[in-house]
């Protein structure tokens, strides 16, 4: 297993502060008085049981939630209090991978890429946003699929073009859903990769949900684990499973068949 | 029933924000020139083969069938005047908007609804694209413009299928038949055909993109929203046609 690099993470600096925030779906309390912080170039790993709230989380920070109470700071920015177009230039400095990738499946690959790009970045020529979208591509290794349709690819190849097409706005902070979600070994092992090597080569702060525990240990610089609509434990993947509380042994075991 | 009462008026809150926001969303920039075209494309020009078919019939039969009771009073050579009537003042445009129902309120109803299940609306969204505007507004505008264009264009393959249907008995030139067909229609029946085909393709972009946008998840949601993007566009329509009519005969 390829191992992480060092990477120097400013732990003054927090880029996102999802401060005291609770929300419920009805009856369902999801996330109760949470708070968590994400540092500057830090890769955070956020873990808990399907159904906890990991992928609630994210929707509040990139806004397309709204919390019940708390606040969450992005990048300096009150997202919870940001007008709908303040929202939409923030949003321009997150990226964000969903779980199923979210491709446009209509368009090609080049036009997934170039959606972005185009709609966001309108002074740029067709050669720039040509040699934009064939450089992500070739990041992410999978230039020869630039004319493919989305329903060509396979499932990894799915998620490495949601990242590119994330990562074609140069992002400050990544966020992925489930990024191994329903992949093989061999193919998780390389989007582990993938994840160290956009934390490297953009320099980006990134949240990772997941309750994959190999991906956890290999891109995460610190681990959160969400517990009961709170993060009770919070450090090194080392500390987190040093313990015997029963809802966080069988995790540990369970991937690693112990 | 309180329960149901409440969740009907929440419903109709809901509707009246996705209304508001249409409007405000249409007259703010930037605008969608370029999705709206592609649209335009999609909902008008894809949809020609049909509509050419089912408005030639339409025009062929209605001539047929209303023939006999012309014939009773000797009155045959009235089909034109007949036809043209009935096809400008009321069948081009319901002709037109049942066809759209079908077919562009389903697919719009399913396209989006599938794009919710698969959060490629919410990434849009994420990524700095306002999808209201995007894929609401452009939809709605090109429905609300393409429906009156269809119609204009059934109300003349209509006439030509009723013209066949006359000379398949009757000898007529077809000089004289156009001359019947202008003589017996008003300015006032086109602009009431006109008005009905906006207000039906309005109807049908906005119920099918609200069924489409709100839809549940799962593919269970997907099939719903094609099936209720039909049922309720055409439901409405119908309802709008009645409501239509009797305001025409109140202004006179």
């Amino acid at each position: 297993m390829e191992q992480k690099k060092n990477v120097e993470i400013d732990y003054n600096d927090a880029v996102i502060h999802v401060d005291h925030v609770s929300k419920s779906f009805g009856d369902l309390h999801v996330l109760r008085d949470v708070d968590l912080k994400l540092y500057n170039r830090e890769n955070l790993v956020v873990l808990g049981r399907s159904g906890t709230g990991k992928s609630v989380l994210i929707k509040l920070i990139s806004g397309l939630l709204k919390p019940d109470a708390g606040d969450i700071h992005v990048l300096g920015e009150v997202v919870n209090h940001l007008k709908e177009k303040e929202l939409r230039e923030l949003r321009l400095r997150i990226g964000f991978s969903f779980q199923n990738s979210a491709l446009y499946d209509s368009m090609t690959v080049r036009e997934n890429l170039e959606f972005p790009l185009v709609r966001n970045k309108r002074n740029l020529t067709r050669a720039e946003i040509n040699k934009e979208v064939e450089d992500v591509l070739d990041g992410v290794g999978l230039l020869r699929t630039i004319n493919q349709m989305p329903s060509e690819l396979s499932g990894g190849q799915r998620k490495r073009i949601g990242i590119a097409r994330t990562l074609i706005l140069r992002p400050d902070i990544m966020m992925y859903d489930e990024p191994t979600a329903g992949l093989d070994p061999i193919t998780c092992l390389d989007i582990n990769s993938l994840i160290n090597e956009v934390q490297e080569r953009y320099k980006t702060s990134s949240i990772i949900i997941t309750h994959d525990l190999a991906c956890a240990k290999m891109v995460g610089d610190r681990v959160a684990m969400l517990l009961d609509g709170r993060f009770e434990r919070v450090g090194k993947f080392s500390e987190i499973f040093d313990t015997e509380d029963e809802r966080v042994k069988p995790f540990y075991d369970y991937n690693f068949i112990v | 029933m309180a329960k149901k009462i409440e969740t009907l008026l929440l419903e109709f809150a809901k509707i009246h924000r996705f209304l508001m926001r249409f409007f405000r969303e249409v007259v703010s920039p930037p605008f969608e020139f370029k999705e709206i075209i592609r649209q335009c494309y999609e909902i008008g020009w894809k949809s020609f083969p049909l509509i050419s078919l089912t408005g030639f019939i339409v025009g062929f039969v209605f001539t047929k069938q209303s023939r006999p009771s012309l014939e009773d009073f000797g009155a045959t050579s009235w089909l034109p005047n007949l036809i043209s009537i009935a096809i400008v003042r009321a069948l081009a445009p319901l002709v037109t908007a049942l066809i759209a129902s079908g077919k562009v309120g389903s697919q719009i109803g399913a396209e989006l609804s599938s794009m919710n299940v698969t959060e490629q609306i919410d990434a849009m969204e994420v990524s700095g694209t306002n999808p209201f505007k995007f894929l609401i507004a452009s939809r709605i505008l090109a429905t609300t413009l393409m429906i009156p264009v269809l119609c204009f264009y059934v109300a003349g393959i209509g006439l030509a299928g009723g013209y066949l249907s006359i000379i398949s008995k009757d000898q007529l030139s077809i000089l004289s038949f156009i001359t019947q067909v202008f003589e017996s229609i008003t300015a006032k029946d086109v602009f009431a055909m006109v008005f009905r085909a906006v207000v039906f393709g309005f109807t049908i972009g906005f119920v099918s993109t609200y069924v489409g946008y709100y839809s549940t998840k799962g593919t269970e949601g997907v099939g719903k929203a094609a099936n209720a993007a039909v049922v309720a566009s055409m439901f409405i329509v119908f309802i709008e046609e009645l409501l239509i009519v009797q305001i025409l005969a109140l202004i006179g």
